[in-house]
């Protein structure tokens, strides 16, 4: 019981900084650019088919991900030159719609590209091979460098965001878009650094997934609306907000699936237990989220309403 | 340009009675596609149409608080999936009665939309789609853990629904003027809504709700009822649309169908009903006839939506004022 407790715990962080990673980008794009971006799960799935693609034309692992980074800096920047920077005056109905499209373009685009069949990332040779954690208990060495790498990254953004110049700007555009730009910074320039910095974290975030995942063109999917979930209970804007978001998301997504059927055999039957859990397990974020949100308006860490 | 002034000058009802011309000429056409359908021995049409009517109901539903109460609710296909889950479960249990199953989903989709509306509602903007997106994924892994139903893969109809006791709905003709007939009440029933207080008041709340709350209203209350009305006429599509498709499975309440009955509500003009109506019509259109053309029709689709959006704001109705006012400048 402990066993699988740690087990499912370590999962759910693993699974908590992808989150983290996608929902990131996703929240300083909201925060501040106030754009509503549907296609963001779009990216992750991006990043891991370029990845996908990458390692097999090299045949390593590590030089996929090496040319999946600017391939991924590349292909937000072109997103943002030609559709986002043109949704920034729009309406959030505006903004959803082109969005929508973008989906539907890419998941097309993909399918014809890359065919329908899934995808395999080869696990890098040096990350392969499980460690004995505790006991008998053994846990995959690559899931624990995502969760190294995941940390890296969130630690990464917390000095970029609250000890840089470029992290000022971020910080106080999500703040106060027009004080920023009256006071004299190219705001243009600074929205397509953000939307570009989310767009690679989102990439990383398929890349690192790629070799434990198959690699399908419905990945995006489910991740998206996680994430909404994820940006939603930390309060649009706040990276802090996204970090603790993504790991409770992903705990009680995790912990839930497997322990809710378990405790509930207490109260109940087995069979009504399994059953109830069943349908349950899939429900529990968001009514996590629905809790929260009802004590919590604007997210546990959002300032705005 | 004197006559691009006169649209504001002209009274209020004047674009309103316009809107349900546009309306009638809507459904005249409609109720003459059996005849042609049967002319041209080729019945597909009807059930093509069953299924535009349907998604004329739901789109139009979504306008009422979409348009006119500015709340883009991107889970509203939970609702269409209530409707055609609602025939589901009861016609198993032997309910085949297309009133009872219609009033379960009714009473269903009241219960979510009151306590999701209440709880979305006291967030807006970015926030609100974005809750009321999530509430609706949480519905579509509810329908797709429900084994008993078939779960991911779906559930197929015995049978379809009965009016008063006869299963003349079976004959794809009847089913056709059913959905018609109810989506002539309803777009009746909607324009009700929007020239009364109520509507008013909600319009009000999109425009200033601040100013509202002043005046002695709660914008809440009203934007909560709106959301519930809206919710129940939705699920009375999805009722159509399991008959019409004699199956019922989750895919009809993904994100993508409450993303398509935006585009619908959009395509038309938004807060105008008839719009909606007709967005659902040249969506599904599109949709079919790019399908025909081509297995990638999502992409051409897509690029579609985003070309509209950059270029013409206003959907449709915005392009063939857009153009109607070119050629009489010329």
């Amino acid at each position: 019981m402990t066993n699988l407790f740690v087990l499912q715990l370590l999962n759910g962080v693993q699974l908590g900084v992808l989150l983290f990673l996608i929902a990131a980008g996703l929240t300083l794009v909201f925060g501040i650019m106030d754009v509503v971006n549907l296609a963001h799960g779009v990216l992750y799935m991006v990043g891991a088919y370029l990845i996908a693609t990458f390692a097999a034309a090299t045949g390593s692992f590590w030089w996929g991900l090496a040319l999946m980074l600017p391939a991924a800096v590349v292909v937000g920047l072109v997103l943002e030159w030609v559709v986002i920077r043109r949704l920034y005056a729009r309406s959030h109905l505006d903004q959803v719609l082109a969005t929508f499209g973008l989906v539907m373009i890419a998941s097309e685009a993909v399918k014809i590209i890359w065919g329908v069949s899934p995808l395999a990332v080869p696990m890098p040779e040096i990350l392969s091979g499980s460690v004995p954690l505790m006991g008998p208990l053994q846990y995959p060495v690559y899931r624990i460098a995502i969760i190294v790498a995941g940390l890296a990254v969130a630690a990464g953004l917390y000095v970029v965001i609250n000890h840089t110049r470029i992290g000022m700007l971020l910080r106080a555009g999500a703040t106060d878009r027009m004080m920023v730009s009256a006071l004299g910074v190219d705001i243009g320039r600074l929205f397509a650094v953000v939307f570009t910095l989310g767009a690679v974290l989102a990439c990383l975030a398929g890349a690192l997934v790629a070799p434990i995942l198959s690699v399908d063109t419905g990945m995006g999917e489910s991740v998206l609306i996680l994430t909404f979930v994820v940006v939603v209970i930390g309060g649009i804007g706040s990276i802090k907000g996204a970090f603790f978001g993504a790991i409770l998301v992903a705990l009680v997504d995790t912990l839930g699936g497997v322990f809710g059927p378990i405790l509930l055999r207490e109260v109940l039957d087995p069979a009504a237990a399994g059953q109830a859990g069943r349908m349950l397990a899939p429900m529990l974020v968001y009514i996590l989220m629905a809790l929260i949100l009802f004590a919590k308006p604007a997210g546990m860490f959002g300032g705005r309403g | 340009m004197a006559d691009a002034t006169i649209p504001h000058a002209a009274p209020m009802r004047r674009p309103l009675a316009g809107r349900v011309k546009a309306a009638v000429v809507l459904f005249a056409i409609f109720a003459a596609l059996p005849p042609v359908a049967a002319a041209l021995d080729d019945p597909f049409f009807v059930l093509i149409g069953t299924r535009i009517l349907a998604y004329a109901i739901a789109a139009m539903a979504l306008d009422l608080i979409l348009g006119y109460g500015a709340m883009v609710s991107f889970g509203h296909a939970a609702y269409l999936g209530f409707g055609t889950y609602a025939v589901a479960i009861l016609s198993s249990y032997g309910v085949h009665d297309i009133f009872l199953q219609t009033a379960a989903a009714i009473l269903v989709s009241a219960l979510f939309a009151l306590v999701t509306g209440a709880i979305s509602l006291r967030t807006r903007g970015v926030y609100f789609i974005m809750i009321t997106l999530a509430f609706g994924q949480m519905a579509f892994f509810f329908f797709i853990s429900l084994s008993a139903y078939g779960g991911d893969d779906g559930y197929g109809l015995a049978q379809r629904s009965t009016l008063l006791g006869s299963d003349m709905l079976e004959n794809d003709f009847a089913l056709f003027y059913a959905t018609l007939a109810t989506l002539v009440a309803l777009f009746w029933a909607c324009h009700r809504i929007v020239g009364s207080r109520f509507g008013r008041v909600l319009t009000g709340i999109r425009e200033n709700p601040t100013r509202m709350e002043a005046i002695g209203y709660s914008p809440f209350r009203f934007q909560l009822a709106a959301f519930v009305i809206s919710g129940c006429m939705t699920s009375i599509a999805g009722v159509f649309l399991a008959n019409q498709a004699e199956f019922v499975s989750p895919a009809f309440m993904s994100w993508h169908r409450s993303g398509e009955l935006i585009v619908m509500v959009v395509l038309g003009g938004i807060g105008t009903l008839s719009g909606a109506i007709g967005g659902a019509v040249a969506a599904l259109l599109l949709e079919e006839a790019l399908g025909a053309l081509t297995e990638h029709w999502r992409l051409w689709f897509g690029l579609f939506l985003v070309l509209m959006v950059l270029y013409s704001p206003n959907g449709i109705a915005g392009l063939v004022k857009q153009v109607a006012n070119r050629g009489r400048k010329s």
